[in-house]
């Protein structure tokens, strides 16, 4: 073949692909800028002619988006911080602390993984019934503190700490505590941060459990108060759109900001072994 | 010994919160499907009764429950094969010498992935609006008559195929295109230099070499799709005809709309069991095609 006709079918169909990607977002962002009702026209309007923020002020006040975004990023926030509590510290036992049993315990760890997590919402929703915590945020946060997942990046990643140093410090007579603070924290710092994105993506995004749990309005998340919005269809198309950018931007600004790190927890998560 | 100990005390507090929040429960909802447990013994659990595999004998006798899986099979059947098509034709694309920008393109193909589902899937149901949506205009500019997306019950699955496709092929995209990365150059130099085409390298050298990846990459696309839920939620509520309602969508319903948890949990339990053979299949058909 051509070589220049190569290069331009490839470069083509990249170009189709990205325009298809990115257009259902693009035309959210500008439906979310007209006003009230003209995106219902024929031909459907690609532009805002007279471009307002009427939408976004509309949302904010007659509905309860201020809540809705303090509690995704209360939430959000609360998992991504104790789950990286929990993670890093069992993912660094079972990379570099030993004792008996720690390859059995890790596999069966990983054997959780087949079992999806829907089959334990039942019992879940009637544990946090009975502990009067339906409708809190403890009963969406506390069952993200821990994830399989989590335990397995770090590990992955600390198994690659020197042993050297970890012992040299253990003879100079360092506490282990000590030694996990001042040393493997700050060499685990890239494994941070992909974990740390990682889980506030998943978290701000999740929906079953959340949808379960929180049953009142007033501790609903983004995605519960657009779902709810959606079905009600009680707001024009113009204010949907709004709602939609104002719970995807946060995710995708932090996605934009930290790829290199969010692909690399990708990529070290799906190399299994 | 020291260490040992140290480790118990940092594994602790992680094991401890798998345990009570995810092993305690899966077994609760095992537990939990050999009874009765329904609003009244919500209200008084002295109402509960073990009924065995009551639940799981009625529900296979249930023709809801069996449209429920036939619904979430469609989606798997069509969604995987065509999510996995889009994954790897856009990463044979971004590996392409030819490529332009493939920083750029590889973000915004990618970036579907990352939204949230239930916004993205607001707005395709206003992209598939019958009356005002894009998709119908464009096919109308084709002369090409609208079709009632989400209205009509045999289109309603499609559309929400095609939503997943658009929404998670980049996650899989990322994956095969490190391990396209992967596959030495020297391959494809000896090739060319015995001057086999582009499809004969990509036939013979491309996709044994991804082999691996491929299977793994199905599985865990596979055990994903099976847990179709926030799609039919937001966008078609189930319907048309419960053309949408999946095996989740009628778990949540049973559960927590009728709160019949001991048949939700059943219902949990049979997919989990499907699920469970399915990718075993795949595995064990992988392995023998090895040997």
């Amino acid at each position: 073949m051509n070589p220049r006709l190569a290069k331009a079918i490839v470069n083509g169909l990249l170009l189709g692909g990205a325009l298809a990607a990115l257009f259902p977002l693009l035309w959210m962002l500008a439906v979310s800028f007209m006003p009230a009702g003209t995106s219902n026209a024929l031909p459907p309007p690609l532009w805002p002619a007279h471009p307002t923020l009427d939408n976004y002020r509309q949302l904010f006040a007659h509905t309860g988006m201020w809540r809705y975004l303090l509690n995704s990023l209360l939430i959000s926030g609360a998992i991504t911080l104790l789950s990286l509590a929990c993670n890093l510290l069992a993912g660094y036992a079972f990379a570099k602390l030993r004792f008996a049993g720690r390859e059995r315990l890790f596999r069966t760890l990983l054997g959780l993984l087949v079992v999806p997590a829907q089959v334990a919402m039942l019992p879940l929703f009637l544990m946090f019934k009975y502990a009067g915590l339906v409708d809190s945020y403890a009963g969406v946060v506390m069952p993200g503190m821990a994830t399989v997942l989590g335990i397995f990046l770090v590990r992955q990643y600390a198994r690659g700490l020197p042993d050297e140093l970890l012992e040299a410090a253990r003879i100079d007579g360092a506490s282990e505590w000590c030694i996990f603070v001042r040393i493997v924290l700050p060499l685990l710092r890239p494994v941070v941060a992909t974990l740390a994105v990682l889980t506030f993506l998943t978290a701000w995004n999740d929906f079953m459990w959340p949808l379960i749990q929180l049953t009142g309005q007033h501790h609903y998340t983004l995605p519960l108060g657009l779902a709810s919005m959606a079905r009600e269809h009680t707001e024009g198309t113009e204010q949907m759109m709004a709602g939609s950018v104002l719970t995807v931007l946060p995710v995708l600004a932090l996605f934009l900001a930290m790829q290199r790190h969010y692909l690399d927890g990708l990529l070290l998560g799906s190399v299994k072994g | 010994m020291k260490v040992s100990r140290t480790a118990w005390l940092f594994l602790a507090p992680a094991l401890l919160v798998l345990g009570v929040f995810f092993l305690l429960p899966v077994l609760g909802a095992l537990a939990l499907s050999f009874t009765d447990y329904d609003l009244y013994a919500l209200a008084d659990l002295h109402n509960l009764r073990f009924v065995a595999l009551g639940n799981y004998w009625v529900l296979l006798h249930r023709p809801q429950f069996w449209s429920a899986l036939w619904h979430t099979f469609y989606f798997v059947l069509v969604g995987v094969p065509l999510s996995l098509a889009a994954s790897l034709g856009a990463a044979l694309l971004l590996h392409s010498p030819l490529a332009r920008c493939k920083a750029f393109f590889r973000t915004a193909l990618f970036v579907p992935v990352v939204t949230t589902a239930v916004a993205t899937a607001v707005v395709w149901r206003y992209l598939f609006n019958t009356k005002y949506g894009w998709a119908n205009h464009v096919l109308g500019t084709l002369g090409i008559h609208p079709v009632d997306w989400l209205g009509d019950p045999h289109w309603a699955m499609p559309t929400i195929i095609l939503f997943a496709v658009w929404k998670n092929f980049g996650y899989n995209m990322i994956i095969l295109l490190a391990g396209l990365q992967a596959i030495p150059a020297d391959l494809y130099e000896a090739a060319r230099i015995d001057g086999a085409s582009a499809w004969r390298q990509f036939r013979h050298i491309s996709l044994p070499m991804l082999g691996p990846t491929l299977l793994m990459v199905a599985i865990l696309t596979v055990s994903g799709y099976f847990q179709l839920f926030a799609e039919p939620y937001v966008m078609t509520e189930g319907g048309p005809l419960e053309s949408t309602t999946s095996v989740l969508y009628l778990m949540y319903e049973d559960g927590f709309k009728w709160w019949n948890l001991g048949t939700a949990s059943a219902e949990a339990f049979l997919l989990f069991l499907v699920m469970f053979a399915v990718t075993a299949a795949m595995l064990r058909l992988s392995r023998r095609e090895d040997a």
